[in-house]
């Protein structure tokens, strides 16, 4: 009888521990994932100062679309929270639409071998970006669905994880931004 | 089951493998070592010697494969959309960035190959390049990386390897009795080792085809699961699926495979039709195609 009792108390603490790890595993994965995203959002951030430098080049009366994207990417520069980040980086997105909207009115501009190179490096960038956050996204769902399901629920409530947030601009947050020429 | 619990299992069934591995070449060895008359001591010499051959060839067996591939290494600015496309997968799977290597061959194929994360290639023919679209490629490309993160690299170099063994050790059986002859004492012990001799022999005969049947039947479960994360990978399994379709109908053989290299692939390089019985399926190194194509349009 206490035998039994010894080897269900073992069994229990085993389980425990074993879900308590893959919680804590989980969450060490989604903050690499972050740092994944973290690298090419500062690739872009890097790279819009020049873009805009040679835009202005060609088109000096576009100071609305330059104040956009740099305030934009200030934003996102100073953005601490991942929905902070995600929502600036969506911002910035829309702003760098519109600067290079703006290259089909200039066509020396859109000739220019610069303007196309940078062009090139903002679309790898970007898909760097989409790539980067799919995989942060995946790691945080299957983080979460453990939190939310038996035992991984228990656990978290006992140990204190909290469910984490996925890296994307909801609905509301993506109102605001304006394309304005 | 997410992926990573995929990867554990891949990682546990690795060592089921292995396991089972050791029980059948143990068994091989204390008959061949019975049947030959010298003893195990022997056996165990041969062992020795067929596992060092074997498991130097684990570290050298990328390098093997590529060589015996024509397979030539590019960098970035020798094919930047190729070297894109892998770049982006490889953020998208969390993975380092392997190797990229090139075979010149307007057959379209691809493999990947490697010993763990940190030494991986992935390798397509420039028919790959030529004839898909990059939505097509992206989605080979994805099945090649799925290859490399699930570790059935590892798991398929391993197989291989033991599979080579069980060859290496039933050809040293063979050759011991064409020249030793084996001292055989005249003894009672005459009669079981007669019968040991003629297990041994039908060992030596069957042994390499049951391993092989083994890594075979291995490396065709393996498709299934890089379809489908890869189809996870991209998002979009229309594109791995389309790619499939190409390659059904494109007649060309790969001229650098061969049977040593054939189930690396993504699809079978010989385009040989084989007619259907379930023996015949024995020795295929893939599913069919279109049940692959099947069960991606229905993802």
């Amino acid at each position: 009888m206490g035998l039994t009792l010894i080897i269900i108390v073992v069994l229990v603490v085993l389980f425990a521990w074993s879900t308590y790890n893959s919680l804590a595993t989980g969450k060490v994965r989604i903050k690499e994932a972050l740092s994944g995203i973290d690298v090419q959002l500062k690739r872009r951030i890097d790279l819009v100062p020049n873009l805009v430098e040679t835009v202005k080049g060609y088109a000096k009366h576009e100071k609305e679309v330059f104040e956009n994207v740099t305030k934009a990417r200030a934003s996102l520069m100073n953005a601490d929270s991942t929905h902070e980040k995600a929502v600036s980086d969506n911002m910035l997105s829309g702003a760098l639409k519109s600067l290079i909207a703006v290259s089909e009115a200039y066509p020396d501009l859109k000739a220019s071998s610069n303007f196309m190179e940078l062009q090139e490096e903002l679309s790898d960038i970007e898909a760097k970006i989409a790539y980067a956050r799919q995989f942060f996204n995946t790691n945080v769902s299957s983080y979460n669905t453990t939190l939310v399901n038996f035992p991984g629920s228990v656990i978290g409530n006992m140990f204190g994880f909290k469910e984490e947030e996925f890296f994307e601009a909801t609905e509301e947050d993506k109102k605001p931004v304006k394309v304005a020429f | 089951m997410n992926i990573y619990s995929q990867i554990t299992a891949n990682k546990r069934k690795t060592w089921l493998i292995i396991f089972l591995f050791v029980i059948f070449i143990t068994t091989i060895l204390f008959v061949y070592g019975k049947a030959s008359g010298y003893g195990l001591e022997y056996a165990g010499i041969g062992l020795i010697f067929s596992g060092i051959m074997a498991f130097s060839s684990y570290y050298y067996s990328d390098k093997m494969i590529l060589g015996m591939s024509n397979a030539k290494q590019i960098q970035k600015k020798d094919n930047p959309e190729l070297f894109r496309t892998v770049e982006n997968l490889c953020i998208g799977a969390g993975i380092p960035m392997p190797k990229v290597y090139i075979i010149e061959d307007s057959a379209i194929n691809a493999f990947s190959t490697g010993r763990d994360l940190k030494h991986s290639v992935v390798c397509v023919t420039t028919g790959c390049l030529d004839r898909l679209n990059k939505v097509e490629l992206e989605g080979v490309v994805a099945h090649e990386l799925s290859h490399i993160r699930n570790y059935d690299i590892r798991l398929m170099a391993i197989v291989v390897i033991l599979v080579g063994l069980v060859a290496l050790l039933a050809d040293f059986f063979m050759r011991s009795l064409w020249y030793g002859g084996a001292k055989r004492e005249r003894s009672d012990r005459d009669n079981t080792q007669g019968i040991f001799l003629l297990i041994g022999i039908a060992f030596a005969l069957l042994s390499p085809l049951i391993a092989t049947l083994i890594q075979l039947s291995v490396s065709r479960k393996r498709e299934f699961l890089a379809d489908a994360s890869g189809a996870l990978l991209t998002r979009y399994p229309e594109g791995l699926a389309s790619a499939l379709e190409k390659i059904e109908v494109d007649t060309e053989p790969l001229e650098v495979a061969n049977n040593a290299t054939a189930h690396l692939y993504i699809a079978n390089p010989f385009k040989g039709k084989i007619m259907g019985s379930w023996f015949s399926h024995l020795f295929d190194t893939h599913p069919p195609i279109e049940e692959r194509i099947k069960i991606l349009r229905a993802m």
